[in-house]
């Protein structure tokens, strides 16, 4: 290669180089891992951090974000992160699901339901053992995640995290939730979730982001990997503290005649970018995505999405409702495409958002690339202020306004709610909701 | 009571005057009608009354039990007794027609310092209520005015009366898009509001409502002020003959 390495120019562009040199001995993974690793590093140090005239990244400059990257936290003891877990709140409080624990990066089995899970057929194994075992497969991921920078940095720094692997035909008789607890020192983070599905198998996956402190930075992927004939939900509720940096990526590869429905909320963190990447790699499947993304004063929430219809007679909706309040800002990008031979795609994306102050701004953008002649896609982009007439109307019966507005956001958003369909989630996305419009927008 | 004195009012954007000196008092358990062409400025008035912000009062006060509405917000004014039957109900997709009765409900008895209703006694009566008026659980079950008809709106609008049980209850061209059945349910149901603690003001264009809520009194309103008032036959009148003998001698 004679590429000339580019010089890594920013603080926190440093601090990720000097990362890798000291910990990529200690980096769990055989020859193949850390080759992959390698090279995803080399790919960080022609790039550097994402940033605005990268395009996929246009609206969320990461290198103009990050001021300095903290150390990847090493693991807590057992104690420490119960310690760490309890000063957060629990999400799904008393609701009866299987729960699996992650604390600064690091896959706590003593804090975990693996044994219960084991009972009911579904091994869960620590990712910095499943990379040892089979590592090259595991960091696998499709195409169109696998340039990306956030997931090449997962790819670098991941330690650990988590794989869950339900079996053929397997159902499970409740949800499984994956608590990425962050402690309140700041840290980076970079685990890595698989949740690979086997042929038939059903699975309910909650994902809770939480905790951290100014100047954190998690750097997280889940890698959903459903089988033919898989159904498969996860529902990704991100509210980390006021101060952090997050990127999350999800990445979804279907199988054929699969389900997967990708249901996320981003509320918290002080810069967060949600990216979704979905690839359709056999017929007969659809994807259902769901975004409600509410940021407030001084909040940057993106949320990113791409859908590749590498292969015909795939279904895909996307309802994406964007809340944003006085000096806040969110994005929304989309992207459909859809492949030479995909016929008979079916691709809707609609994106929504409602603007609370003057000073709100949205950034909307998106795409449909379509290269097949026989498919329906169509998308749509609104963006609106609360209606004065209905906030009005509801006055004029005696509700207060800050409750009337309360209830015109929650109506905003009741669309996709009410498509979420686990009784458990909607119940916390919703008490959520409501507490995030108590505190003001 | 009411008392509306002198009052002047123009569109809060453009400036446009509307309403210039209306005078009009109604006292408790009166029925008014106030009638008049297109543009008079019926709409206006009720508007205002109920505190929508598109309008400015430049002259004169609205008091109301000896209190002036100007200074209340439109929740305020609400949790006072008034209540605006709209003329278009607005449809709210997402919100509850359920949530949206009780809420209401709630947040008014809250402000008068009156404790919450319980979820079975809110049952009850909106069950009563909604009998009454002809309206199915299935309506109450969909968002708010969403897919209702033209009737059923009218008739939701005659609910909320019923169960906020103001004091002022404004009426804005309730007769409007209904047919003559739907015409006889909803005035039904004002007609067993009506008593000695509550005023209405009916604002119409036509005289048949007023064969159904027989007005104790009548108001023709041209150009932003009270040109002409008399009993129940003057609405018989204008039937008759128009608005232009009105409209002409206020000119």
């Amino acid at each position: 290669m004679t590429i000339e390495p580019r010089t890594l120019e920013t603080r926190a562009e440093t601090d990720l180089a000097e990362a890798y040199y000291r910990d990529r001995d200690a980096l769990p993974g055989g020859v193949a891992v850390a080759g992959i690793r390698k090279s995803a590093f080399d790919a960080f140090r022609r790039s550097g951090l994402p940033h605005r005239r990268v395009e996929e990244w246009k609206y969320s400059d990461l290198r103009a974000r990050l001021k300095s990257v903290p150390a990847f936290a090493a693991r807590r003891s057992d104690d420490d992160a119960k310690a760490a877990l309890a000063a957060l709140d629990d999400v799904y409080g008393a609701a009866d699901r299987y729960r699996l624990v992650i604390v600064d990066g690091h896959f706590h089995a003593g804090l975990s339901d693996v044994a219960a899970l084991a009972e009911a057929g579904v091994r869960v194994c620590p990712l910095a053992e499943a990379l040892v075992e089979e590592g090259e497969s595991l960091m696998r991921l499709p195409q169109i995640a696998a340039g990306d920078a956030a997931t090449g940095l997962n790819a670098v720094f991941c330690a650990d995290g988590l794989v869950l692997s339900l079996p053929e035909g397997n159902s499970l008789d409740k949800p499984v939730e994956i608590v990425h607890a962050l402690s309140a020192s700041a840290v980076s983070t970079s685990e890595r979730v698989i949740v690979a599905a086997a042929k038939g198998a059903r699975a309910t996956v909650l994902e809770t982001f939480v905790g951290g402190a100014e100047g954190s930075f998690s750097n997280t992927l889940t890698d959903i990997r459903a089988g033919d004939e898989a159904e498969v939900t996860v529902a990704r509720l991100q509210a980390e503290a006021a101060g952090t940096t997050h990127v999350g990526s999800a990445v979804v590869t279907l199988g054929a005649e699969t389900k997967v429905k990708l249901i996320g909320a981003g509320i918290g963190a002080g810069f967060a970018r949600h990216q979704s990447f979905i690839a359709f790699t056999g017929e007969g499947s659809r994807a259902d995505l769901l975004g409600i993304t509410m940021v407030r004063a001084g909040q940057h929430v993106d949320q990113t999405l791409v859908v590749d219809h590498a292969v015909p007679h795939c279904d895909s909706r996307e309802l994406f409702k964007t809340v944003v309040g006085d000096g806040a800002k969110g994005i929304f990008q989309g992207k459909i495409i859809v492949r030479p031979h995909a016929q008979k795609t079916d691709g809707q994306m609609m994106t929504q958002s409602l603007l609370l102050s003057d000073d709100a701004e949205m950034s909307l953008k998106p795409e449909l690339e379509i290269f097949a002649d026989d498919v329906q896609c169509a998308h749509g982009a609104t963006s609106g202020q609360i209606d004065e007439d209905l906030l009005f109307y509801l006055r004029s019966r005696g509700i207060p306004e800050a409750e009337a507005r309360t209830l015109l956001v929650l109506a905003f958003l009741s669309e996709a709610v009410e498509e979420i369909g686990e009784e458990i989630v909607v119940e916390a996305f919703e008490e959520r909701i409501r507490a995030w419009l108590a505190a003001g927008a | 009571m009411l008392e509306i004195k002198n009052l002047h009012a123009r569109i809060a954007e453009d400036g446009t005057e509307i309403l210039r000196g209306i005078d009009l008092v109604v006292k408790p358990g009166e029925v008014h009608a106030i009638m008049g062409p297109n543009g008079s400025g019926k709409s206006t008035l009720s508007y205002i009354l109920a505190g929508k912000d598109d309008y400015e009062v430049t002259e004169g006060d609205i008091v109301y039990n000896g209190q002036s509405l100007l200074d209340l917000a439109p929740d305020e004014r609400a949790a006072a007794g008034v209540f605006l039957a709209f003329q278009y109900p607005i449809e709210i997709p997402g919100v509850a027609t359920m949530t949206f009765l009780k809420t209401a409900l709630n947040a008014q008895r809250k402000a008068r310092g009156e404790d919450e209703l319980s979820t079975p006694e809110f049952m009850k009566r909106v069950k009563e209520k909604s009998a009454e008026l002809q309206i199915t659980m299935d309506m109450l079950k969909r968002p708010l005015n969403v897919g209702f008809s033209g009737g059923e709106k009218k008739r939701a609008e005659i609910l909320q009366m019923a169960l906020l049980q103001p004091s002022l209850c404004v009426l804005d061209e309730t007769d409007s898009g209904l047919d003559i059945d739907a015409l006889k349910v909803v005035s039904d149901g004002v007609n067993r509001l009506r008593g000695p603690d509550r005023s209405f003001v009916v604002i119409t264009h036509y005289q048949r409502l007023l064969d159904h809520i027989v007005p104790d009194v009548v108001h023709v309103l041209s150009k932003g002020r009270i040109v002409k008032t008399g009993g129940p036959e003057l609405a018989l009148e204008l039937e008759q003959k128009g608005y232009a003998d009105f409209v002409d001698a206020a000119a």
